[in-house]
């Protein structure tokens, strides 16, 4: 099964955070559909791989969202969409749900993410029945939520225009390309971190 | 391992977020008069930071003090990006809360400037430590030509760092003292100086604490961020006087305008005098 149990620093263990990774999904166009229609069933984040360079950034926005819930703060209807939305260094979520969401026919790689708040039942039932449920809709590969897997679908040139990152003299200064990676990784957790100041 | 922090609670609540579960304890790092600093994780035990947090005040008005916490954290922040984003170091922000007044940042290893210098000059530690030896290293006028060239060096580190950050990021630090700079080891561990001398002021400078931080390109700005290092300088490190010089030297080759901020630190030091001969 490559449904993860992910652990967070700071998070209250009233949360159980599952993530996973479907490659070559072929039923995006439905997958939306659900999120649009609000189908209690569909209660994920969905996220497209292509605007993701690694596990911390999207460890990032998982946190961020959990954080934002228990303040009280959320800015949109529940933790999952708060997820995709704590993707985006902008307050757009028009425009943050089309370059982070799912997009029909378009997203091929896609990140899911559940969140179970202050469950009864025990985790193992809980892991089984996401799964269970998953597996059932989503057609597509799943694999293993590695920063590997991720670096085979990021669009560079997306995330560079998304996050800013073009002309940025701190980072054309620089030569050596993995200092670059994670360099520009830092100036990605910022741009979420300050998103709306 | 999982730990639920109840450490220091009596004395000083934490910020709810080091209440929930983390693989290693917060540790509380300082307690100033703005804020307290605790060393934490990040997302995984594997990512360092220093988490800073406003506390409420409980003489301010509920609503000020709020309103107050949330401009001043989100102002530290955004210096730091823009900083970042011109290539000068400082820590990177991982995650800002201003409703509960806190914010998480890249965890800096490595000493402050302060610890280094007092090392390097064989002064006693200021946390208690095993004193022992410490004497029989003082420096006694720290004059010896070659001895101090490790210390000109970080010197000419400080002044080009001050320099690059008031002349690319356009920003003044506000509270320039050694404390609030750290000297970040090289990434390869810097084997290669294990033993020297000098080994005490290796490392990259990193400024630290924007909380007092502005956007200004006013030489008058410029010229009392400077004056404030140097006052602060001088106190702390009274041994090292004559290589404060260098600081200057270096911020003077730094950028085009330099010169006339040095200009104007005259000015700014004869005040400064003027109303110590009076207070
Ligand atoms: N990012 C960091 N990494 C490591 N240590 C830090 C970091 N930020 C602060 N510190 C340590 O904590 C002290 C206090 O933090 P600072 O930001 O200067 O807050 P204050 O406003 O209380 O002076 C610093 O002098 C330094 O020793
Ligand atoms: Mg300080």
């Amino acid at each position: 099964m490559a449904l993860e149990r992910l652990t967070l620093e700071h998070v209250p263990s009233t949360h159980r955070v599952y993530i996973t990774l479907f490659r070559d999904v072929s039923n995006s166009s439905f997958l939306q559909s659900q999120l649009i229609s609000r189908n209690p069933e569909f209660e994920y984040a969905f996220i497209d791989v292509s605007s993701i360079i690694s596990r911390t950034h999207l460890l990032a926005a998982v946190y961020n969202a959990i954080n934002t819930q228990i303040d009280g703060t959320l800015k949109t209807p529940n933790v999952h969409s708060e997820v995709v939305i704590s993707l985006s260094p902008s307050n757009n979520i028009a425009e943050t749900y089309r370059r982070w969401g799912i997009t029909p026919d378009k997203t091929k790689d896609l990140i899911v993410v559940k969140i179970v708040v202050s469950a009864d039942e025990e985790e193992a039932e809980t892991e089984r029945k996401v799964w269970e449920h998953l597996t059932q809709h989503v057609q597509g590969t799943p694999v293993p939520l590695t920063d590997g897997e991720i670096s085979k679908a990021t669009d560079w040139p997306k995330v560079r225009k998304y996050y800013k990152l073009n002309g940025v003299p701190g980072l054309e200064r620089l030569k050596d390309e993995d200092l670059k990676k994670k360099q520009m990784e830092k100036l990605v957790l910022m741009g979420m971190a300050l998103r709306g100041m | 391992m999982t730990t639920t922090n109840t450490t220091t609670t009596t004395q000083f609540p934490p910020p709810k977020v080091l209440t929930y579960p983390s693989s290693t304890p917060p540790i509380l790092i300082t307690q100033g008069a703005e804020g307290r600093l605790y060393k934490t994780t990040y997302l995984s035990p594997s990512i360092p930071c220093a988490l800073k947090y406003r506390p409420p005040k409980p003489y301010r008005h509920p609503i000020l003090d709020a309103r107050l916490t949330k401009a001043r954290l989100s102002a530290e922040a955004k210096v730091l990006e823009r900083c970042w984003r011109e290539g000068i170091p400082v820590p990177a922000v991982y995650a800002v809360d201003t409703s509960a007044g806190w914010m998480a940042i890249e965890w800096i290893d490595g000493p402050p400037v302060r610890a280094g210098i007092n090392e390097w000059l064989g002064d006693p530690p200021e946390v208690e430590q095993d004193g022992g030896h410490q004497q029989d290293k003082k420096k006694e006028n720290a004059d010896e030509d070659e001895g101090e060239a490790p210390m000109v060096d970080l010197m000419r580190r400080i002044g080009l760092a001050v320099g690059r950050l008031h002349n690319l990021a356009g920003v003044v630090h506000g509270d320039l003292t050694t404390s609030n700079m750290m000297l970040r080891p090289p990434l390869d561990g810097g084997d290669a100086a294990q033993g020297k001398a000098g080994k005490a002021l290796e490392g990259e400078v990193v400024l630290i604490d924007f909380g007092l931080a502005t956007q200004s390109q006013s030489d008058e700005d410029r010229a009392v961020d400077l004056y404030v290092l140097e006052r602060a300088f001088l106190s702390t490190h009274p041994r090292a006087e004559r290589l404060f010089g260098e600081v200057l030297e270096a911020y003077r080759g730094s950028f085009k305008k330099a010169a006339s901020v040095l200009v104007k630190l005259e000015d700014v030091r004869m005040r400064g005098r003027k109303k110590s001969m009076i207070g």
